[in-house]
């Protein structure tokens, strides 16, 4: 029968009728998984050529060798009791890694919060990741969140926010701003498979595709949201399914495959600013740490599960490569971890020793310019404070006579 | 000057910052061609192209989170939800991230460009979801301004500082006076400072307090009283969040007595703020306790609307019982 013409489409639909009555299937979508090398980091016969060029390569591996470190350096800290909270990208580095690298500095980084390696690959100090998780006074956020939640202005990353998906329909927005500036820029949105079933990722994706927003939705399906699987969050194909029901291009790539990744985004990039549209990539990996310091995987998952999965690990996989290629000494990569050790140590021991920030930042940035009200609050506590010092002692002893300026 | 009613004064302040500032955009449910349901933005896609002014998919949560996003990129950012009583699936939006994006980021990022406008209260009809007032839900979130225009020449002048501020705006519009709040308003651009309450008439007897549309109605209780000469001073708060503690300290401390009149439920409501507050601050001089006239504890009611809504009889005896304390 015949296809419906534009002016006759008040239903906004792209079919022709039929006569027979049946269902579209469930599964009408089954989504590969994109894939270029193998778990000996082997290229597969018949794989897409891959562009990354020797530099970028080492530089994500460099990356992923740095936060796999610091990732275990940090949870140790906390087990120890320096700091309060960690969170770990173990098992997802390629795909975080190698995401960012198919990005150009411009583009907009929006992170859920497993994400460190977007930011070290911009080049992130180490100093500024410590102080961070140690909330001193260096802190770019001043204290003010808890460990991992990391933000930087000049380097495009967006600052973490603990409620889930609601970066996402805020990617949509300043990309759709990027495509207004006409520079050529787009962002990216990290998000997890459990996040994917907040109301934000419906309005953002939809949005983003009404809109025609150049922005890249990475959703990092590594299985678990907390405790809850995957097979407990949702009952369609994985979530790239979900990108065709918003009419947008989507991809599913191996997120252990470091190659793939890297050219399944930077596909999508140059797809999404060419074309002004969003693209859903959907990695698949295994999330093989806790899910933060404070959950215990123990309770809901076997350890022959997590001893399975963790042959497959993406660093390793990606140094084979590298060997293969020539362009990795190991002998150089052995001394090149235990240099690295060495500075997050020095580092950490360094950044704990730093003040927390003065109690003056208590009350600021809640607006541009300390408001009358929140003023007088500030000097009923500063006097409080002084009135008490021994309960106060982390900023009894740094209070500045002077007061935030009154708006 | 011309004659304008609140809905021509909105869209004229919105003309005007869109024509001062390319990097803007106005968006929200049906303000596109349409003009949204009240007209406010009418012409507008017409003037400044269907980029920057457009209709959204219907999701609240997506306006303002797409509106954040905008903002923190610095783009002038003037969303639009339809009705107040919508404004709730974008909560966690508001409260958890326009509030907190400057504190939280300490300072890399903000949305300071960011208004939201939306039509609120009672006095159409609307029954329980065309009518709430919700400001006290967002009163209780540092980081958010809110302010409420009493007529088309404030609407104007408090809209044009809500553009300009580099802290995030819920601008309030009385959807009652919409279109019966007419007055002389200039066509030029002008602007009336965000946390500045205004004293619209002085008096020395009592302190009538409102914001919004509800000034109208305290406006009409103290004509009543005056006719048995109690001299009544009428504030308009304004800025409800952060808001003009001084003005209303100083009339207190002059007059003795203060009422408080809002549309929302009275349970801890901003009038109990103020309440508490001003109790604080002008304890020693006052004559009567501080009252609060104010909406039932009840969802909104369509049928019972006139018994429900704090209007002029009601507050003109809370005034009495104030007086003869």
């Amino acid at each position: 029968m015949g296809k419906l013409n534009n002016v006759e489409n008040p239903n906004n639909i792209n079919s022709s009728d039929t006569l027979s009555l049946e269902f579209v299937s469930e599964h009408a979508l089954s989504i590969p998984s994109f894939k270029m090398m193998d778990a000996n980091g082997d290229i597969y016969k018949g794989a897409v050529k891959s562009t990354m060029d020797k530099k970028t390569a080492l530089r994500i591996y460099q990356t992923m060798r740095f936060v796999r470190i610091l990732d275990e350096r940090m949870l140790a800290a906390q087990r120890q009791g320096r700091i309060s909270f960690y969170m770990q990208c173990l098992g997802e580095e390629a795909a975080v890694t190698a995401s960012a690298a198919a990005l150009e500095d411009k583009d907009m980084i929006f992170a859920q919060y497993r994400e460190q390696a977007a930011l070290a690959y911009r080049g992130f100090s180490l100093e500024n990741f410590m102080n961070q998780n140690f909330s001193n006074e260096k802190d770019l956020g001043k204290g003010r969140q808890m460990p991992i939640h990391y933000g930087s202005k000049e380097l495009n990353y967006m600052t973490i926010s603990s409620p889930l998906g609601t970066q996402i329909p805020q990617a949509t927005g300043y990309a759709y701003g990027q495509k207004l500036d006409g520079e050529g820029a787009c962002s990216i949105c990290y998000f997890g498979e459990g996040a994917a079933s907040e109301g934000d990722f419906h309005a953002g994706l939809n949005m983003a595709a009404v809109h025609k927003a150049p922005v890249l939705f990475f959703a990092r399906n590594n299985g678990y949201a907390i405790s809850t699987p995957a097979s407990e969050q949702f009952k369609g194909d994985g979530i790239a399914c979900r990108g065709v029901g918003y009419g947008m291009k989507a991809i599913r790539v191996d997120g252990v495959d470091t190659l793939a990744v890297y050219e399944a985004v930077k596909m999508a990039r140059d797809y999404a600013v060419t074309n002004n549209e969003p693209v859903l990539i959907e990695s698949i990996a295994y999330r093989l740490a806790a899910h933060s310091s404070s959950d215990d995987p123990s309770g809901y998952r076997s350890k022959d599960e997590e001893e399975n999965f963790r042959k497959n690990c993406p660093i390793a996989r990606f140094k084979s490569y590298l060997l293969k290629q020539g362009w990795l000494d190991e002998a150089q990569d052995e001394k090149a971890k235990d240099e690295i050790r060495q500075q997050v140590l020095d580092a950490l021991k360094t950044s704990e020793k730093i003040e927390v920030p003065a109690l003056e930042e208590l009350v600021t940035d809640v607006y541009e310019q300390v408001p009358p009200h929140l003023q007088r609050q500030y000097e009923q506590l500063k006097q409080h404070v002084i009135k008490y010092p021994e309960a106060y002692p982390a900023t009894a002893s740094r209070i500045v006579s002077n007061t935030p300026e009154a708006k | 000057m011309a004659k304008m009613n609140m809905l021509q004064a909105i869209n004229s302040a919105l003309i005007i910052a869109m024509e001062e500032d390319t990097r803007s955009c106005v968006f929200g449910e049906d303000v596109g061609h349409f003009g949204g349901v009240f007209r406010a933005t009418s012409g507008l896609q017409e003037k400044f192209g269907k980029d920057r002014v457009f209709n959204t998919p219907l999701v609240e949560q997506g306006i303002i989170g797409f509106a954040n996003g905008l903002a923190a990129l610095g783009y002038t950012t003037i969303a639009e939800i339809q009705f107040a009583d919508y404004i709730f699936p974008a909560f966690d939006q508001i409260v958890n991230e326009t509030a907190k994006f400057r504190y939280r980021s300490g300072n890399e990022f903000n949305v300071g460009n960011l208004v939201i406008r939306t039509p609120y209260g009672g006095g159409i009809a609307g029954g329980l979801y065309h009518s709430q007032s919700p400001e006290a839900y967002f009163a209780h979130t540092p980081g958010l301004q809110l302010v409420f225009p009493r007529n088309a020449y404030q609407a104007k002048g408090l809209l044009t500082s809500c553009i300009e501020s580099n802290d995030p705006v819920i601008f309030f519009e009385p959807k009652r006076l919409y279109r019966a709040s007419v007055g002389e308003v200039p066509e030029e651009k002008y602007s009336i400072p965000l946390g500045k309450a205004e004293v619209v008439k002085q008096g020395s007897d009592i302190t009538l307090l409102a914001w919004g549309a509800q000034v109208e109605i305290i406006e009409k209780a103290a004509a009543m009283a005056e006719l048995e000469g109690i001299s009544c001073e009428i504030i308009d708060l304004r800025t409800v969040l952060p808001w003009d503690l001084e003005t209303v300290v100083n009339s207190v401390l002059k007059t003795g007595r203060l009422i408080v009149s809002q549309e929302a439920p009275v349970t801890a409501g901003f009038s109990s703020e103020i309440s508490a507050t001003i109790q604080q601050e002008c304890f020693l001089h006052l004559e009567s306790p501080i009252d609060r006239v104010c909406g039932l504890d009840t969802p909104y009611p369509l049928a019972h609307e006139k018994e429900y809504m704090a209007d002029h009889l009601k507050v003109y005896e809370a005034i009495k019982r104030s007086v003869n304390y």
